[in-house]
């Protein structure tokens, strides 16, 4: 059984949410994201979860942290703005290995720039924007129906690496309203218990992997910090070994897992000579401006990256591999352009449709660019 | 026995010795702490600790109760996410001056605000200990820092006063010369449910007192009790026979709604169950 529902983007990903087990929500008014919050706000407590209109975004940060140690999934939800205040609390939970989800609805930016306009220009602030070395997971929607989908897959990932996940949606799928279907038997990720022994270390060591997480009150007695640990808990701030080897193992935990996690769906890239690559909004006028190429028998195919971070490079390197170009196409001046240069650029010309001001690039503008870059 | 190793089983011991100065408030305040959790009759298993970043704020790391040791200034904001979380936990708060009225004074006066029940032990030394004696929005007009050669030429915060005003249920000021006083505080914070706020007036000989002429923590101490005015005394004397004076005493102490009740009211109106603690661990909600 599956059912039908026609709602906004913003509400998908609140439906999602409480689909995927979030009874805790914090956060901050900000346009184009409001609605998650406002959403939330009147269907929380139809669930048993709790809302909380906090008093800034660093708040909202740090509010999350907490909820999921006190054993409850826990997200929030921003833009541009408050992405920027939130920062310092989404390094501390890389650094904790918390699980939290967040929702950055992006609109035109530096600064408030353009509140009601999309764009896509907080890219390399969800991979760099706190300070330090992590591996961040981040998905990109590019439907009211991903947005739906991503939020609970988010929440699973979260909970699976213990680790921050980062929804990055932008104002045009926020705002949108198309219809989705909603199955009747959702995956979802459950957090495991640990067992209750002697030699229980809250942030061992262990291969490939993710130590299960207890809450607090379960009588484990744990000591979480931002400080670098031991595998205990403890601070140890100065001995290299313990920096290093909690840096990687939080590293690589995400990074040797890339097969699983990173998704990238493709057509007509076998015999392509150019390809565009994008994620987000910007697919649908991709996959448009493809559909048009083809029918005007030129050797054109897409690529949509679901997952931003981790970068797809493998994926991306195969899928492209007969062609000779690559246009990326995206809303800012040019951010995953040189991840996709930097995995390409050898052997493919790499070319930016960077676009700013906040409407969407539409099929007819890719053409134009396909028609310079020789799409015959 | 001595104090400590009376409260020895409260201890994480292979954590010690801890990192704070010989002669610091901050060990007087652990057992003045831990006196109070016993005389509330609490179940030290059911607290769980939340702190910023200072030496007060390094408090719950030495104590064996689950600890969330977190951002600067941000404490309040972790624990409010956890006391919504899970509201049977008893969720306590190490702060310092700087962390909790400086970086993190819009959470302090919004939590408050909330009047959400956590327990907050505020270690006021008037200084940043931890980064080597900076001057806090708690420094005394004239006072001497590392940022301030010249003289401190800001006006303190009044922390407790601040914290009644912004709406808390408990606040109260005592100092580290007072601790049966201050014991007797922690525990109706402990006991009241809503935001209680524990200001301690405390000597950081280290950087306070080398930096204002005061070498010892006992030189500090003759002084906080030489300027220490009990509120129903300060109640009566003007604002110039105040000035430099710690008015220790309570500050508010009243029955009022609390955050985390109220939000699992609407969750009973509108779902017919309690908040779900323990959530994340569960696929059938
Ligand atoms: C965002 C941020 N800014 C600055 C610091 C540096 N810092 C660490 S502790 C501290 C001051 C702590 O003072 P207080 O809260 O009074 O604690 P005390 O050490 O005096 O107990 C500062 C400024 C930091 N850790 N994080
Ligand atoms: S620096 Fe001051 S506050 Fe910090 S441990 Fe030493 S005496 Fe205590
Ligand atoms: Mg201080």
């Amino acid at each position: 059984m599956a059912e039908e529902f026609f709602i906004q983007g913003n509400e998908a990903c609140a439906k999602g949410a409480i689909a995927a087990g979030c009874r805790f929500f914090a956060g901050y008014p900000i346009t184009p994201s409001t609605e998650v919050a406002e959403t939330l706000a009147r269907e929380l407590p139809k669930v048993g979860g709790s809302f909380v209109q906090m008093e800034d975004e660093i708040a909202s940060a740090g509010a999350i942290i907490g909820g999921s140690w006190g054993g409850t999934k826990s997200m929030t939800a921003t833009s541009g703005p408050g992405i920027s205040l939130m920062q310092e609390n989404i390094g501390y939970a890389f650094m904790t290995e918390t699980p939290i989800v967040i929702v950055d609805v992006q609109r035109g930016s530096p600064s408030t720039a353009q509140p009601t306009m999309a764009s896509q220009s907080d890219m390399m602030q969800a991979r760099w924007g706190s300070h330090g070395d992590y591996e961040p997971i981040a998905l990109s929607p590019s439907s009211v129906q991903e947005f739906f989908d991503f939020t609970i897959k988010a929440f699973n990932l979260a909970e699976e690496y213990r680790c921050p996940v980062l929804v990055m949606a932008d104002e045009v799928i926020g705002h949108m309203r198309e219809k989705i279907v909603v199955d009747d038997n959702i995956e979802v990720v459950a957090r495991k218990k640990p067992e209750k022994t002697d030699d229980y270390l809250p942030f061992e060591n262990i291969e490939n992997g993710t130590t299960p997480m207890p809450a607090f009150g379960d009588g484990f007695n744990i000591h979480v910090t931002g400080l670098t640990h031991d595998e205990r808990g403890y601070p140890d701030t100065n001995t290299p070994e313990t920096h290093h080897n909690l840096i990687k193992r939080i590293c690589d935990k995400v990074l040797n897992n890339k097969d699983k996690i990173c998704s990238v769906k493709s057509e007509g890239c076998d015999d392509a000579d150019i390809i565009i690559v994008s994620y987000g909004a910007p697919v649908r006028s991709a996959v448009e401006a493809a559909n048009r190429a083809r029918a005007n028998n030129q050797k054109v195919g897409y690529v949509k990256i679901d997952t931003p971070w981790p970068f797809p490079d493998e994926q991306l390197k195969e899928i492209t591999k007969n062609a000779s170009d690559v246009l990326v196409v995206e809303m800012n001046l040019g951010q995953m352009y040189y991840e996709v240069d930097r995995v390409l650029g050898k052997d493919t010309n790499v070319h930016l449709m960077g676009m700013i001001g906040g409407l969407l690039p539409t099929p007819d503008e890719i053409l134009d660019e396909i028609n310079k870059i020789g799409g015959n | 026995m001595s104090e400590k190793n009376r409260f020895l089983p409260y201890l994480r011991e292979d954590r010690l010795p801890h990192i704070f100065c010989p002669g610091c408030g901050n060990g007087a305040i652990i057992n003045a702490f831990l006196a109070a959790m016993e005389k509330a009759e609490m179940d030290f298993d059911n607290i769980a600790m939340v702190s910023g970043i200072g030496c007060s704020s390094r408090i719950p790391g030495y104590l064996k109760c689950d600890s969330l040791h977190t951002t600067h200034g941000r404490a309040l904001s972790f624990a409010t996410g956890l006391k919504t979380a899970n509201k049977d936990l008893d969720v306590v708060v190490f702060t310092g001056d700087g962390d909790a009225a400086s970086i993190g004074g819009n959470h302090l006066i919004h939590a408050a605000r909330r009047n959400i029940n956590l327990t907050v032990i505020c270690i006021n030394n008037n200084i940043y200990g931890m980064t080597g004696g900076q001057i806090s929005p708690t420094s005394p007009k004239g006072s001497f820092g590392t940022t301030a050669p010249y003289g401190n030429l800001d006006s303190p915060f009044k922390l407790a006063e601040l914290v009644a005003a912004a709406g808390a249920s408990y606040s109260a000021r005592w100092t580290t010369v007072q601790i049966e006083n201050l014991v007797l505080s922690i525990k109706a914070g402990l006991k009241n449910k809503g935001f209680s706020f524990i200001e301690v007036a405390t000597q950081c000989p280290t950087y306070f007192g080398r930096k204002n002429k005061l070498k010892t923590a006992t030189a500090m101490a003759a002084v906080m009790k030489a300027n220490t005015v009990f509120k129903s005394a300060a109640d009566r004397m003007s604002a110039r026979e105040l000035e430099g004076k710690i008015v220790v005493g309570e500050f508010a102490n009243i029955q009022k709604d609390e955050f985390t009740e109220n939000l699992e009211r609407i969750s009973v109106e509108k779902s017919g169950k309690k908040t779900l603690i323990n959530s994340a661990y569960s696929t059938e909600l």
